[in-house]
């Protein structure tokens, strides 16, 4: 493996063990909210010690889970230098926003949260468990609009003098479609995460036969929420998938295993890929596939006929369709490069300007410049492709599984359908697994670039040794797995002692 | 004043009274916080520019050098 699978392969894996932590906190303290605020209204000391015991769990999570994110930013430092310098000025008032909003609400009120019981009033406490929920996700905003930005960079203008992105326009990449789009998928996500691991873990008290009005209780808040927000995740889901057809079709098409584009074409709900299909060989896409006609032009266009391009169509370019070849985007992208070099190393003001003139010209493809042949243009379909369609099942399948428990909660005989309890249960892994192909797919599936269309990996990496990579990707393998299994050793001990109402 | 010294004592009384499971997730974060900014961050995370240049201009200069090398 090269020094850029070694930088990847390391943000994967950090990036991968902190979204363990980060789904279940965006949607565990809101679900701590509604049990506070339950509480607060009706006064009852039943709601009280469910308020407490999720509080502690959410707690737990948050303690073991509390700044793995820097080492993110670690890592852009160190491993991706090129990148972080390049993108620097566009990351830094997000990430300073996101910095302070995390230390004064989160860390004020999660101290209100956890010392305020008979300290403060009932409503300034019950407040602060709301606000430690906002706060958590206003945290997650900003890194999220960050990352939006790469996948399509609004808002920004290269100065070639410096080597850097300057913010030209705060609001349009703070409410760029991608970023809100991102943002509401990503947090939906989070609480859908969090109410399947609710409900799983109260199922388990069901099926042990302990805590039995607790776990109802935590359980019908759980399948409510978590019902909303799997319908919401479909929603955001349709808009995300809408935005990446609009300004990432290479990645759209990988989603879709789609080679071959054009007018009204098929959504494949689910099937395999052919092994070993190229853009540029006539094997057929898919060994089987479940098809709905016109489905997928209607989702990338709102217009059941409209083109939809192909993985070769991208490739090979399409003029009708307004497609540029990636020959001449690479050829673009090497004249921008030159330019860029002219204008630098130039001594003469009138070849400077002529050099300026024709950088800004090629700009937008400056980053194929740097790739070496048109495969590399190409993510890694199979893995974009069965992350997406197993995310997408899964969110499906998850809707069903909520409202089938909120019915029989409502109904109140939930605690008789103990193959439903079992099933909940297990779906507590699943969550999770759903929420990482989710990362997956954006993240595999806009290689090779880490900002869209202008730089790729491989510019964007610092002069290092593979081998100094490789010993920090297992130091980190190490240190997140015994986080890991402290998260579940505490929790499950935590788990099992039950909440304090019925523990005598 | 007053009320500094109340949010104060609030947060001294919080810490006083907290139960086992605080102190061991305390625990977990300050080995946790350590790890990083004392270890990981000093012998194996230095930025690369900042540990190579003094200047932005450098750092800019040597970034298009990179971009523009072949």
């Amino acid at each position: 493996m090269s020094l850029v699978d070694w930088s990847r392969a390391q943000f994967a894996l950090t990036a991968m063990y902190h979204w363990i932590f980060v789904p279940l906190t965006l949607g565990l303290s809101f679900i701590v909210a509604f049990m506070h605020t339950m509480y607060y209204n009706t006064k009852a000391e039943k709601w009280k010690n469910t308020t407490k015991f999720w509080m502690k769990i959410f707690g737990i999570n948050f303690a073991i889970g509390v700044a793995t994110g820097i080492i993110l930013e670690f890592e852009f430092g160190t491993n991706w230098s090129n990148y972080s310098w390049i993108v620097g000025d566009i990351f830094g008032a997000p990430l300073a926003i996101e910095g302070i909003l995390a230390f004064f609400l989160e860390s004020t009120f999660i101290a209100v949260m956890f010392f305020g019981w008979d300290r403060v009033s009932k409503k300034f406490h019950m407040l602060s468990s709301w606000f430690v929920a906002i706060g958590s996700n206003l945290s997650a905003l900003w890194i999220l609009v960050a990352n939006a930005w790469m996948q399509n960079p609004v808002g920004m203008e290269f100065n070639p003098d410096t080597a850097r992105n300057e913010m030209v326009d705060f609001w349009e990449i703070l409410f760029s479609p991608t970023a809100v789009h991102k943002f509401l998928h990503t947090i939906s996500n989070g609480y859908v995460v969090a109410s399947l691991f609710v409900i799983g873990i109260s199922a388990w008290f069901i099926l042990k036969g302990r805590h039995l009005e607790f776990a109802k209780r935590s359980m019908l808040i759980a399948s409510s929420f978590g019902l909303i927000s799997s319908l919401f995740v479909v929603f955001t889901g349709d808009g995300s998938a809408y935005d990446v057809a609009q300004t990432q079709p290479m990645k759209f098409a990988a989603m879709e295993g789609l080679y071959e584009g054009g007018e009204g074409v098929v959504l494949v709900t689910a099937g395999m890929l052919t092994p070993g299909k190229k853009y540029d060989n006539d094997k057929d896409e898919y060994v089987f596939a479940l098809k709905i006609p016109n489905l997928l032009s209607y989702l990338a266009e709102r217009d059941a006929n409209a083109y939809v391009p192909g993985i070769r169509n991208i490739i090979e370019g399409d003029k009708e369709n307004g497609i540029i070849p990636l020959e001449e985007r690479m050829k673009n992208g090497k004249i921008a490069i030159t330019a860029l070099k002219e204008y630098k190393t130039s001594e003469d003001k009138t070849i400077k300007d002529e050099a300026l003139k024709t950088f800004r010209k090629n700009y937008k493809d400056f980053g194929y410049g740097f790739l070496p042949d048109k495969e590399s243009a190409i993510p890694n379909v199979p893995l974009t492709f069965y992350s997406f369609h197993i995310m997408v099942g899964l969110g499906f399948y998850f809707i069903i599984l909520f409202a089938i428990i909120l019915f029989f909660s409502i109904k109140q005989t939930i605690d008789r359908k103990k193959t439903w309890l079992k099933i909940a249960l297990w779906s507590i892994p699943l969550g999770f697994i759903a929420s990482e192909l989710g990362w997956v797919v954006a993240e595999v599936g806009r290689q090779p670039w880490t900002i869209q269309d202008l730089l790729p990996t491989m510019a964007s990496t610092s002069h290092l040794s593979t081998s100094s990579v490789q010993i920090t990707f297992w130091l980190f393998t190490v240190l997140f797995t015994v986080l890991l299994i402290a998260e579940f050793k505490i929790m499950i001990h935590q788990i099992k002692s039950g909440p304090k109402e019925e523990r005598s | 004043m007053n009320v500094l010294k109340k949010i104060f004592r609030f947060y001294v009384d919080g810490f006083k009274n907290i139960d086992k499971l605080g102190i061991k997730l305390w625990i977990i974060i300050a080995i946790k916080l350590f790890i990083m900014f004392a270890i990981l961050k000093i012998f194996f995370f230095q930025d690369f520019l900042n540990s190579k240049f003094d200047s932005d201009k450098e750092k800019g200069d040597y970034v298009i050098g990179n971009l523009t090398e072949n």
